[in-house]
């Protein structure tokens, strides 16, 4: 059958299993638009095409699925660039489909011109430029089979005006993807198999170190059977957290730069490392050169290129984590760990103690009590919580215990300010039956707040926590450890968030007491619109532990104890 | 180490961007990188080489067989293979010299490919010691300009690098021996 271009788009889309995509217009995507009204899928509005990104990040990170972002040529393509990144540096699966110039105008520097296959190609896993109508519906067959597949990842797929306007004929069979160079699926070989069991086998202090990858590759359900029948703790990174449920006893908690103390030095006093489908990220592993020295090291990744990168290995298991666990399963012997599990709850010792959680209610109001607070709210109901970068998201991830993967949903890699509220509605339209909670600082919020209005124009229920201490505060944090308190360009004279919220029609509350917080709280979960409370939070307040960037991860600057502070000013 | 990479890539447009870039994105200086046709025309090849020690090396193949594009990649730099870089030489030739230039160009079985009343035109073929050799000895005669092509590589004996028939099965093979030398 003869279609547009245009036409074929929509109907690859809708093949592919997209209900919903995050798009703005424009002149070179306008003959897409024009063909919108004959499709079944739904367009999101949103107020700046980095929104359309995020969202489409969001989506993918709450469902598994391909999120999608569209927008024109130019300035639209261009906007999606830091959403592109940050999908790519944490392995989100997001197609991107840009309109282009004509395919005759390409190169003459037309209105609206940019090319954008060039500037992505560093940013994603693969991408396309689409001139001939013809070649359209293999493409984005590809496109979503190289997004989805293996380690996951951006693509953007450029098409010009004219492919989108003229007709060819259709067929989705047909038009299979031809990837001859491809390969997502990699398996170990059985002798890699063998050393890596020997070396669980023989640990005494083995720790695993759980990542983003088993909640990408579902893993969830192999990787508590592991745990239980080895009886090997697991520290866990940003975004593994909730690949392991916090409430489980094996469960050590979020390592690295701002991980408990003890959860690093069990690292540092480990014999051995299992890395699942993590990446020795320079902010997990401090200074490489005295990262866990005593330890041998298994790597469990998908992605080759990660073998060896930053931390020498001895085994290295590439493929699948799902897979790779299901064959190493039933060869887990258990073994009597209680040895090691009791000298780390040693380690723990006054931590607890030391935490602001145990503070008497000073009249000061602390993140991380609004965090606390908000977790004791909405533990055991379907929540997630979408945090932007920054203090309160080191925060969160400290203070609120997840127990399902997928129930965070934050920027690790890029670390990407205002990511919170537009990939939040991503996740809202992907899982509507979750509460979705933002979590975002007073900075991050302002990078993207426009979205609000895509909040309301789609009537979707999300909960914003502001987390409003009037200073971009991790950047002064480091300026308050490592600059002399030099706080340039770091205090920020905001606007009132209830009164904005207001504006745009949502309902608003504005919190400065400890007190307020959890009645706050109910009152938005209770609430059948979308919810802005502005926490006025202690203003010069730090994140504790902390391992200086290049500092060895046994040497934290560890909370005061006990915690003054400034909330005896 | 300088290592020699041989590529297969489809043949289709940004490819080579695509290589190129991904040199430059992880910090790897290219020393040559040559491209061009094959026995099949959806398929060129790429030789290249770069300074690295084993651990990038292995890291630039991994990184390599991510690009969508890239059909194999062999790192031929331990295995004995033909070497062959293309060079052409104008140098100064007044009348005097010009019997002595001939006479080493002969010795490294060089051809002369014009003649001018002030210069010669000399090609050579060879790998990159020999023209190096050849530039050294024609240096204090002026070399007006010079042209080298980047090395091609190819690996001795009955054993092919073709991505023939199957293309998929081929660099699934080469995939799993990347991953177990990675180890």
């Amino acid at each position: 059958m003869t279609k547009t271009g245009a036409q074929i788009l929509w109907e690859c889309l809708e093949r592919e299993g997209v209900t919903h995509v995050f798009g703005y217009p424009g002149g070179a995507i306008l003959p897409a638009y024009d063909a919108l009204k004959h499709s079944k899928i739904h367009h999101v509005l949103v107020r700046h095409e980095q929104g359309a990104a995020h969202m489409a990040d969001g989506y993918a990170r709450a469902s598994g699925q391909v999120g999608v972002a569209v927008a024109t040529s130019g300035p639209g393509a261009t906007n999606l660039v830091t959403g592109i990144a940050t999908a790519m540096l944490d392995s989100s699966p997001i197609v991107c489909i840009t309109g282009q110039v004509g395919s005759r105008l390409i190169g003459s520097d037309a209105f609206q011109e940019t090319d954008i296959t060039g500037i992505t190609l560093p940013i994603t896993k693969h991408n396309y430029l689409v001139t001939h109508v013809q070649e359209l519906a293999r493409t984005l067959r590809e496109a979503f089979f190289v997004a989805r597949s293996g380690r996951p990842g951006p693509v953007l797929v450029d098409i010009t005006k004219d492919a989108q306007q003229s007709s060819c004929e259709f067929d989705w069979e047909e038009a299979k993807p031809q990837l001859p160079g491809y390969r997502p699926d990699l398996s170990p070989a059985p002798k890699e198999y063998e050393q890596a069991l020997e070396l669980i086998h023989n640990a005494r202090r083995p720790v695993i170190l759980l990542g983003h990858g088993a909640i990408v590759s579902g893993a969830m359900h192999e990787v508590l059977t592991l745990v239980e029948r080895s009886r090997i703790p697991v520290a866990l990174t940003l975004l593994g957290l909730g690949a392991l449920p916090a409430s489980h006893p094996l469960s050590l908690g979020m390592m690295g730069m701002h991980g408990e103390a003890w959860v690093n030095r069990t690292i540092q006093e480990a014999d051995l490392l299992i890395a699942l489908g993590m990446r020795f990220d320079d902010r997990v592993t401090g200074n490489l050169k005295t990262y866990a020295p005593n330890a041998k090291k298994i790597h469990v990744e998908i992605d080759p290129a990660e073998i060896n990168k930053n931390v020498k290995v001895d085994v290295a298991l590439v493929g699948d984590l799902r897979h790779v666990l299901l064959e190493m399963l039933p060869r887990i012997e258990a073994v009597d760990r209680s040895e090691w599990l009791t000298f780390i709850d040693q380690l723990k010792g006054d931590s607890a103690v030391r935490d602001i959680q145990n503070l008497p209610d000073s009249g000061h109001l602390y993140a991380a009590h609004v965090i606390n607070d908000l977790w004791r709210e909405t533990r055991g109901s379907d929540t997630t919580v979408v945090t932007d970068v920054g203090q309160h998201q080191m925060w969160e991830a400290q203070y609120y215990k997840h127990e399902a993967a997928r129930s965070l949903i934050t920027s690790g890699g890029l670390g990407t300010m205002g990511f919170a509220l537009p990939a939040a509605i991503g996740a809202k339209v992907a899982r509507p039956e979750s509460e979705v909670w933002v979590v975002v600082g007073d900075g991050g919020f302002q990078m993207t707040m426009a979205e609000l209005a895509t909040v309301v124009q789609e009537k979707l229920k999300i909960n914003i926590a502001v987390i409003n201490n009037g200073y971009l505060g991790m950047v002064r944090q480091w300026q308050e450890f490592f600059y002399d308190r030099n706080y340039q360009a770091t205090p920020l004279l905001n606007p009132d968030f209830a009164r904005l919220a207001s504006a745009y029609g949502i309902q608003s509350m504005t919190v400065t007491r400890r007190e307020e917080v959890v009645p706050s709280v109910q009152s938005a979960r209770q609430s059948t619109g979308a919810v802005l409370i502005d926490f006025k939070v202690e203003q010069e307040d730090t994140v504790y532990p902390m391992v200086a960037a290049g500092a060895a991860l046994h040497e934290m600057i560890r909370r005061p104890s006990p915690i003054v502070e400034t909330a005896e000013d | 180490m300088l290592n020699t990479f041989v590529v297969y890539v489809e043949n289709k447009p940004g490819v080579l961007t695509r290589v190129a870039s991904l040199f430059r994105r992880r910090a790897f200086n290219i020393d040559s990188l040559t491209v061009g046709r094959t026995e099949k025309p959806e398929v060129s090849r790429m030789t290249i080489t770069v300074d690295a020690d084993r651990d990038q090396a292995r890291r630039i193949e991994a990184h390599l067989y991510k690009l969508v594009n890239v059909l194999l990649v062999e790192n031929i730099t331990t295995q004995a293979a033909i070497v062959r870089d293309l060079a052409m030489i104008k140098v100064a030739a007044t009348h005097e010299a010009r019997s002595h230039v001939l006479e080493l160009a002969g010795v490294f079985r060089a051809r002369v490919v014009d003649v001018a009343p002030e210069s010669l035109i000399i090609e050579i073929t060879g790998d990159e010691d020999k023209i190096d050799g050849l530039l050294e000895v024609l240096r204090p005669y002026g070399v007006l300009e010079m042209v080298r092509t980047g090395i091609v590589a190819m690996r001795r004996g009955g054993k092919t690098s073709s991505v023939a028939s199957s293309a998929n099965s081929l660099t699934q093979d080469a995939a799993d021996d990347d991953v177990q030398q990675s180890v």
